[in-house]
């Protein structure tokens, strides 16, 4: 018997002492430390292999650009010291500024950025237009390489300094060296922080460090672009995928800034005194509707015209923002508020006049075929959406089986070319970054190029060749024609439906300060007190 | 004894064998191909079927399983999908809130349960019997994350007592480490303590008709020594048994309390990995918490061949 | 006796026993006052469930934007699509999408009665099968039982999440994953029926005077699994009522436009410290239900089957 409570015991006490076996010794952070609550949780360290935000985020840590993009959607040099265009506008020479090291201490070289643009240009859309027009590179010496076209490309600069995702981020170029296919292994960037992999546990935190030997440009900070200038020693973003909990170690000050705080618990932060919030960027996000033209009835241009007819707006963003301080309409496929927005070509959609849309489905001979409707359901700027449709196409008459999933699933469902009824789709709904989408060439679901446009395959040569007489024109005004041209004829074939403009503040601590303004969380220039 | 031990051992080879065929080929038998998840959302047909070729997809199923377990038997549970990390790397980082949470949680149920189960017997048919019977079948029946979230609602938000949700590690020091172990291990702990409650009322029950005890009373011995030292002793076989196989409700507790608390133990891995179809972590995951079942209860098992001579194998 | 054999305490009887006559069997259920309060309550559920479109609520699904968030009692506007406009009252709040809680907590009575019946229809029909068939053809026996203890060694909630993770979301899948770890626990039971029976000597009688195998299962074994069955079943419904629900709140279940009190609940934890409602309504639906099933589970146990209540 006694042996018996012995070995009790000793069981108890041997699991008693197991949790400090795996505590590691982890030094306490020394200096100041941003600890941030990001949107979501860092799994993947490969921003040009995926278009997900966090990545993106990710990027503009530990990577730099060639170029960005200022507060006034102007593209200034970053890495780039020097560039110049040759008369005939066929050769772009880039040299780049003195003393830029990798975190592993090497200096970044021409072959780096060389094979960085290659890696990104087969992967992104704004990068395979680029690389379409695109002969060769030419290396001149370690600081100075040339890009040659076959023909005069108007969009050089602004793709080179795309601020969103894929962003053409800066790798060695034994990570660029890596097919698009696969992920890069390794954390080295020439970026103002350091990755610290060593204290990288996915679901519970990534660790970022400042990187002491980045030189940041001599100018102030705007947009993304300007010096990067680090003012703390270390950024912590801890995974909370429960939002209430992230809330309330905002309140207790245990953690300083939250990215995204979802719209219906902004309440609980505003009655605090200690919590302010910082519209990081400005320009918003829009919501957006795709169809797939592969999968009937979308073959149908009637039949997706319907669509545009049917929805409205106004319900979507109530459903998913609710607060109207952080929406609003825009009866545009450009964001709102920037060069190109026009609401041409929209007269008589977005307002959910059902009657019209379903004589539009009887004409088109639809026959009750069940739509299917992605609902991504993890992503609390998302979850909305998909219901809100459902409710609005049932009205319209159409048949609408909405099908759960994560959004990792969407993701990867979305790309599949079957019929829906072999693991295809119909619909899905998601988000844009505003300075994503500023003009025909970047608007990914414009690309009409049928079999090679991103997924729902629009196909359509007028609106491609828009798109490509957009890229070389270098007439703004003439430009500025084209690009509204484009949206006509997009909202003409039914290439995607804009379901408004949406805006999230992030929420700090009152000892923050400094965030720069732009299309991504940045934290370079941020102070805490 | 130790022939004993070994035949032990080996009969539950088979057990774990069949846990590992079958999580093995549920994943296999899925409609998701897991090169399409891997390639990601701009690969073209031939990249998923040179990662496919890769991962040895395109091998007949039982060759694919024999090479998957025999990297099992070298302890390597594979790479993550998506965290790109090994599977068993992601297992340690989760290991220890997980721990703490089953080792508080197995505290206060034993703590709470056996007394319980005692006073519960002794006043046979009294109104405490009542409420901890009452108490048990209501244990069994509210659903773990209503009572998690009727805990927080309580004593995180309304009172103040208690941090809301979330998890910290040891390191960081006991105090805020314990304060936010107090409400999950509670929750986790109310089936638990319905289960243990309930065999340990039924064994000293049991026991309390035997003779010893009539024979110990006679000896005018204190009710309190004869409970304690008669009846709970020989009343320990059956509750022991029961909190060996209880574990079962306890791990399903796990991933469900982790959930509704943040906490970032081997429950959460497991519901994301589901959640992102991250096959090799939660066949591992699956595998790992079933071995330990298996292995809790053969220990179990085979501390009372050792130390009670009562039984005989 | 294998690593996990020792469920059979909680289980399996060791010997048949003898089953009360029917009459007197239901004046005795009728008295258990165990018995009796969960079947009202359980009634009660089933009659919300089958009269939910009686009872004042409005299509579950529906949703309504400009109404979303709010608290139990607020009185709304709605507009219908006939354009006519009409006031009622969210006695339970709404959700984000606007949709009414009351409606839904009522008609998600029904998945949970649907998923409770069919995971213990089918679960005993194949344990019966797979037990009969274990218990009586020997060289099967060993096969079959490490198959059995192999699925036993996985939690049944992980089980039924991976399941349920491999086949996709849908009430087909959530009720088969389910059913598939609360099937060896019904063939342990029904296997150890048969060995008991096989050495009765009117069995053996049967088998000697050459009764068919078939004959002997169908007039001798099975009569004496019905007491132990119908005990087990209300166990079994309490528990895939349970699993269903933490399914749905993990976000893996029943498709989340279908009302089920998991998908309510799944829905309103992201907004629980705003609006506490929306776990509170469905969760005491639940516990109440579930609650009725195990109380009636526990009265039928120590009415039918008297030695494992002694036992428990």
């Amino acid at each position: 018997m006694i042996s018996r409570r012995t070995l009790w015991q000793g069981a108890v006490a041997a699991l008693l002492a197991a949790p400090l076996a795996f505590s590691s010794t982890g030094a306490m952070a020394q200096g100041k430390t941003i600890k941030a609550v990001m949107h979501s949780d860092l799994k993947i360290i490969d921003p040009i292999w995926t278009t997900a935000y966090i990545q993106r985020n990710y990027g503009y840590m530990v990577f730099d650009t060639l170029f960005a993009m200022n507060d006034k959607l102007e593209v200034k040099p970053q890495m780039v010291d020097k560039w110049e265009v040759s008369t005939d506008k066929l050769a772009y020479t880039f040299t780049l500024r003195d003393g830029l090291l990798w975190h592993d201490g090497k200096p970044v070289t021409s072959d780096d950025c060389i094979a960085s643009i290659k890696r990104w240009g087969s992967k992104d859309s704004m990068g395979q237009k680029l690389m379409g027009f695109v002969k060769g590179f030419e290396k001149v010496n370690d600081m100075t390489f040339k890009m040659i076209l076959k023909e005069p490309y108007g969009l050089v600069l602004e793709s080179l300094g795309k601020p969103s995702s894929n962003v053409p981020f800066m790798m060695p170029k034994r990570m660029a060296d890596t097919p698009g296919s696969e992920q890069v292994k390794e954390f080295i960037g020439s970026g103002p922080f350091m990755f610290k992999a060593d204290e990288w546990k996915p679901g519970d935190k990534a660790v970022f460090v400042k990187f002491d030997k980045y030189k940041p440009r001599a100018e102030p900070p705007s947009g993304l672009s300007g010096g990067k200038v680090v003012k703390v020693d270390r950024v912590e973003w801890l995974a909370v995928p429960d939002q209430q909990t992230a809330i309330n170690a905002l309140l207790n000050g245990e953690i300083d800034f939250i990215e995204a705080p979802s719209h219906d618990l902004l309440p609980l932060l505003e009655k605090d005194k200690n919590i302010k919030f910082v519209d990081w960027n400005p320009l918003g996000n829009q919501y957006t509707l795709r169809m797939n033209w592969l999968s009937k009835p979308f073959d149908n241009v009637k039949v997706r015209r319907a669509v545009e007819i049917a929805l409205n707006q106004e319900d979507f963003l109530k459903a998913t923002i609710g607060d109207p301080r952080y929406y609003k309409t825009c009866r545009s496929m450009y964001p709102c508020g920037t060069p190109l927005a026009s609401d041409a070509g929209m007269d008589g959609l977005l307002e959910s006049k059902f009657a019209e849309a379903k004589k539009l489905l009887a004409e088109a001979g639809y026959d009750g075929t069940p739509i299917v409707l992605m609902h991504s359901t993890d992503l609390q700027v998302l979850t909305n959406l998909a219901p809100v449709a459902k409710n609005l196409l049932e009205k319209a008459g159409f048949k609408v089986d909405m099908q759960d999933s994560d959004w990792q699933t969407v993701v990867a469902r979305r790309a599949k070319k079957d019929p829906p009824s072999q693991g295809g789709w119909h619909i899905f709904l998601t988000s844009w970054v505003s300075a994503d989408i500023l003009n025909p060439v970047m608007v990914g679901f414009m690309n009409a190029s049928c079999d090679k446009a991103m997924f729902g395959w629009p196909c359509d040569e007028k609106l491609e060749k828009l798109r490509d007489d957009y890229a070389r024109e270098t007439d703004p005004v003439k430009q500025k024609q084209i690009g509204i041209d484009a949206q006509k004829r997009a909202f003409e074939i039914g290439t995607h439906v804009p379901l408004g403009q949406w805006y999230l503040p992030g929420a700090m601590r009152k000892n923050i300060n400094g965030m720069v303004a732009a299309p991504a969380p940045v934290f370079w220039n941020m102070t805490k007190e | 004894m130790l022939g004993f031990v070994a035949r032990r051992l080996l009969a539950t080879i088979p057990v774990i064998g069949v846990v590992a065929f079958f999580v093995f080929i549920m994943l296999r038998l899925s409609p998701i191909d897991p090169a399409a998840i891997i390639a990601g959302e701009y690969a073209n047909p031939q990249q998923v079927a040179e990662i496919r070729e890769k991962l040895g997809l395109n091998q007949p199923i039982f060759s694919q399983f024999f090479i998957w377990l025999g990297r099992l038997l070298q302890g390597d549970f594979g790479e993550s999908f998506f965290f790109k990390k090994t599977v068993a790397q992601l297992i340690v980082q989760r290991m220890e809130p997980t721990l703490a949470l089953t080792v508080v949680t197995l505290f206060i149920a034993v703590i709470v349960a056996v007394p319980m189960g005692v006073l519960a017997a002794y006043r046979q048919g009294s109104w405490i019997d009542r409420v901890v019977m009452g108490f048990s079948v209501l244990g069994f029946s509210v659903p773990v994350f209503v009572f998690g979230y009727s805990l927080i609602y309580v004593f995180a938000l309304q009172l103040g007592w208690f941090p809301v949700q979330g998890y910290t590690y040891l390191r960081d020091g006991f105090l805020p480490f314990i304060e936010r172990l107090i409400l999950p291990s509670i929750t986790l702990s109310v089936i638990y303590i319905a289960l243990i409650a309930r065999i340990t009322r039924t064994s000293v029950l049991e026991v309390l008709g035997e003779d010893y005890i009539r024979t110990a009373r006679a000896k005018g011995l204190p009710e309190r020594i004869v409970l304690r030292r008669h009846a709970l002793r020989n009343a320990a076989v059956p509750i022991v048994t029961v909190i060996g196989l209880g574990l079962a409700l306890l791990i399903g507790g796990v991933v469900v309390t982790e959930s509704v608390y943040s906490i970032p133990g081997l429950g959460r891995l497991t519901v994301d990995a589901v959640l992102g179809r991250d096959f090799p972590t939660i066949q591992a995951v699956i595998l790992l918490f079933s071995v330990i079942y298996v292995l809790i209860n053969l220990l179990i098992d085979i501390a009372y061949t050792l130390f009670d001579p009562r039984i005989r194998y | 006796m294998s690593a996990i054999g020792e469920n059979e305490i909680a289980l399996a009887p060791a010997e048949t026993m003898p089953v009360l006559p029917p009459r007197r069997l239901w004046r005795q259920l009728l008295r258990h006052n165990g018995v009796m309060a969960g079947a009202i309550v359980l009634a009660i559920v089933i009659l919300i469930g089958l009269t939910a479109p009686l009872l004042g609520t409005v299509d579950p699904s529906a949703i309504d934007p400009s109404v979303r968030n709010k608290t139990p009692g607020t009185e709304i506007t709605m507009r219908l699509d006939d354009g006519s406009k009409v006031t009622r009252t969210l006695l339970m709040g709404s959700d984000s999408l606007g949709r009414d809680i009351y409606s839904r907590v009522l008609y998600g009575a029904r998945v949970s009665l649907i998923v409770g019946v069919a995971v213990s229809v089918i679960a005993i029909v194949i344990g019966l099968f797979i037990g009969m068939i274990a218990g009586y053809v020997r060289w099967l026996d060993g096969i079959v039982m490490r198959v059995m203890d192999g699925l036993m060694a996985i939690p049944a909630i992980l089980l039924a999440i991976a399941l349920v993770s491999v086949w996709g979301a849908g009430l087909g899948t959530v009720i088969f994953a389910i059913v598939v770890p609360e099937v060896p626990r019904v063939v342990r039971l029904v296997r150890a029926v048969v060995l008991s029976i096989r050495e009765e000597p009117y069995v053996e009688a049967a088998i000697a005077s050459g009764t068919r195998t078939p004959q002997i299962l169908l007039f001798h074994v099975l009569p004496n699994t019905i007491a132990p069955l119908i005990v087990q079943a209300t166990y079994i419904c309490a528990s895939a009522i349970l699993i269903e629900a933490i399914l749905s709140f993990l976000g893996i279940g029943i498709p989340s436009d279908i009302p089920t009190w998991g998908n309510i609940m799944a829905e309103g934890r992201q907004f629980f410290r705003l609006y506490p409602h929306n776990i509170f309504f469905p969760g005491i639906f639940l516990a109440l239900t579930v609650l009725a099933v195990n109380i009636m589970g526990d009265g039928l146990r120590d009415t039918l089957d008297p030695r494992m209540a002694k036992r428990f």
